[in-house]
């Protein structure tokens, strides 16, 4: 049914895309993990042009392996706490046996139901039917989505601005120049006794 | 031997199984965020596998996968910016991205 090329290029792929995931689990470093999850993205980028979805693909190495893969490596960079490196937690042998058990479940409900599959045809190009879709019926969709990119975008923009202002806020503070700083550290003060009291 | 939909069903469930894993055991909060990452990656293949493999009543190919997944992916997007400043938010207050020293609630 299929020729050569796709069942090779399956196989090659999804060896390369778990292998990568277990690299990510295996690698000693946390830069080493990020490059193995990129490695993981490309090769599921793969998969989808087996599957004919050529705009998933693209989009797949666009976000994933190229924005999502950067960012991480941004914040391992900005957060440089190499004492524990890639290590784990005590949860190792009790989240192994609770991956098995729904990765064996989702695997035997695969295997056991007789889904009803056409027969595929060739490879259509999906972008232009997508762009379509997305103006048309997705509309609404799509506007909420640009919405929540925003409203991301300014959370994380604050996230990362409201913790840059700390550390200056509290060496004027110590100076004890000025009422405002004064007012802040004193309530600062309250606020560190409120959580001290509660340890 | 052909590719069928169980095969990228199998592939999809492994991945998301050592996505589970990762996101379970791994001490880093950014590691474990790179495995709900690979568990939402191995859904969106999940979704494009059937929407190759199963065709409309009227014999027109599915679009809704595809659609599904340009969705997820913004919304995956969307989400690991805001994990990932929440991260560095974090480190910058405790001066650690472990989760077994993130414990402020519990104390």
């Amino acid at each position: 049914m299929d020729g050569f090329g796709v069942t090779a290029a399956f196989w090659g792929l999804s060896a390369l895309a778990v292998g990568s995931a277990l690299g990510i689990m295996l690698a000693r470093s946390l830069l080493h993990a990020v490059l193995w999850l990129i490695l993981a993205f490309a090769g599921l980028a793969g998969l989808f042009v087996t599957l004919s979805a050529d705009f998933v693909a693209v989009a797949q190495v666009l976000v994933y392996a190229g924005a999502v893969g950067v960012l991480v490596v941004f914040a391992i960079m900005l957060t440089p706490n190499s004492q524990t490196g890639n290590s784990e937690t005590r949860m190792v042998g009790p989240g192994l046996f609770v991956a098995s058990v729904v990765s064996g479940i989702m695997v035997y409900i695969a295997t056991q139901t007789d889904w009803s599959t056409a027969a595929r045809g060739d490879f259509p190009a999906t972008a232009l039917e997508i762009g379509t879709a997305l103006t048309n019926r997705y509309l609404l969709p799509f506007e909420v989505a640009s919405v929540l990119l925003i409203a991301a975008m300014v959370g994380a923009i604050v996230l990362v601005r409201a913790a840059r202002d700390e550390p200056e806020r509290r060496e004027l503070a110590g100076e004890g120049e000025g009422e405002v700083n004064t007012a802040e550290a004193a309530g600062r003060e309250v606020v560190a006794a409120g959580s001290h009291g509660g340890h | 031997m052909s590719v069928s939909l169980e095969h990228y069903l199998v592939v999809s469930a492994v991945l998301f199984g050592i996505g589970l894993w990762i996101a379970l055991a791994k001490r880093n909060a950014i590691i474990i965020l790179m495995g709900i990452e690979l568990m939402l990656n191995a859904v969106n293949l999940t979704l494009v596998a059937f929407n190759r493999f199963v065709t409309l009543a009227d014999g027109r190919p599915a679009l809704a996968g595809h659609v599904f997944v340009i969705f997820v992916i913004t919304v995956a997007a969307a989400e690991a910016a805001v994990a990932l400043a929440l991260a560095v938010s974090v480190y910058r207050t405790r001066s650690t991205v472990d989760i077994e020293q993130i414990d402020l609630l519990k104390r």
